[in-house]
């Protein structure tokens, strides 16, 4: 009891029981609310790709301006032409975070699916695995080392303390919070609206009318929600483009 | 003394220190994203004042700014969640 709410332990407000299935294929609703965000950026694009028409309407314009803002507002504005072949990850990335986000406000599926660190994680791995991928096949092994240690045009001296900053940055910070990033957004947003819901559920009991300020509240707390949910699937996205882009040209 | 207390309520004495240290935890943990937003908003509210055309792209590069130095704030608060008595 906290001043005097029976606030629900931590564990109830991400642990799920589990529906069927058992050990680490137990499935529970994150994990269908997961699969449903699969079947939605799927049904998008493919559903959007079908017909050619000129001027696009329905599904078709969804899909044509989520390419469109991710073609400039994130791809040409880090990594130039040349990643324009990423566009089809990087779209990709975007949907499927910002749905997997959006379930945190949908009244009735309160819960969203980034806010088990499981998903975040294997998000970031793969970020991860794609931009060393990536530095590894353009520059070299060898010569991809080499441009992460010693950074080109400084005096000698400098690398002493500038090489294990780069190193643990680029290999171990990066990934890291990039993942804690988008876990810690999601779970944060999930931990306030659930007290407000809490509150707001505590003064209806007590007065009808107490809960009208905390209800007003939680309302522009989902909205907010939406932007953050929106912000950190940018984020997301503009970070995997910026490492992917400094293991394509090392420039410094 | 303190092995009285250590031996009379170890759990009550655990789960107090385990409580402190989330606060400073934490507490530690907003200071400086506080003060760091503080600043990238002040400077944006800046930009946009001097020059309004800019506003749409000082706005974006504001959020963007916004989030890196939140994620360092919310780094302790998972934390504080993590540390366990």
């Amino acid at each position: 009891m906290i001043l005097g709410l029976e606030f629900p332990p931590i564990s109830h407000l991400v642990e799920w029981p589990t529906i069927f299935g058992s050990g680490p294929f137990a499935v529970n609703k994150v994990v269908l609310l997961m699969w449903a965000s699969v079947a939605i950026v799927f049904a998008v694009y493919f559903i959007g790709g079908r017909k050619r028409e000129l001027v696009p309407t329905g599904a078709q314009n969804l899909a044509e301006s989520t390419i469109e803002f991710i073609d400039d507002q994130i791809v040409m504005q880090t990594m130039g032409v040349e990643g324009l072949r990423f566009t089809p990850f990087l779209m990709t990335l975007f949907t499927f975070i910002f749905v997997c986000n959006i379930w945190e406000i949908i009244p009735g599926i309160q819960m969203p699916v980034t806010a088990r660190i499981a998903l975040p994680i294997f998000l970031a791995l793969l970020v991860y695995v794609i931009y060393n991928f990536v530095g590894i096949v353009r520059q070299g092994p060898i010569s991809y080392l080499k441009n992460i240690m010693f950074i080109p045009g400084v005096p000698w001296p400098m690398y002493i303390l500038l090489t294990p900053i780069e190193l643990i940055t680029r290999f171990i910070t990066q990934p890291l919070s990039l993942a804690v990033r988008l876990f810690a957004n999601l779970l944060a947003g999930h931990l306030l609206l659930v007290s407000f819901a809490v509150i707001t559920q505590a003064l209806f009991e007590a007065t009808v009318v107490g809960a009208a300020l905390p209800f007003t509240l939680l309302v522009f707390l989902s909205g907010f929600e939406l932007l953050v949910a929106f912000l950190q699937a940018y984020i997301f996205t503009i970070l995997a483009a910026v490492y992917i882009d400094a293991a394509m040209h090392p420039q410094h | 003394m303190l092995n009285l207390l250590a031996q009379q309520a170890p759990n009550e004495l655990v789960e107090g220190l385990t409580a402190v240290g989330r606060g400073i935890v934490y507490g530690g943990a907003a200071i400086g994203p506080g003060i760091g937003i503080g600043l990238v908003v002040g400077n944006a509210i800046q930009a946009m004042a001097r020059q309004p055309e800019a506003a749409g792209m000082v706005r974006t590069t504001m959020f963007l700014g916004i989030a890196f130095t939140e994620a360092l704030a919310l780094f302790g608060f998972v934390l504080a969640f993590i540390i366990s008595g």
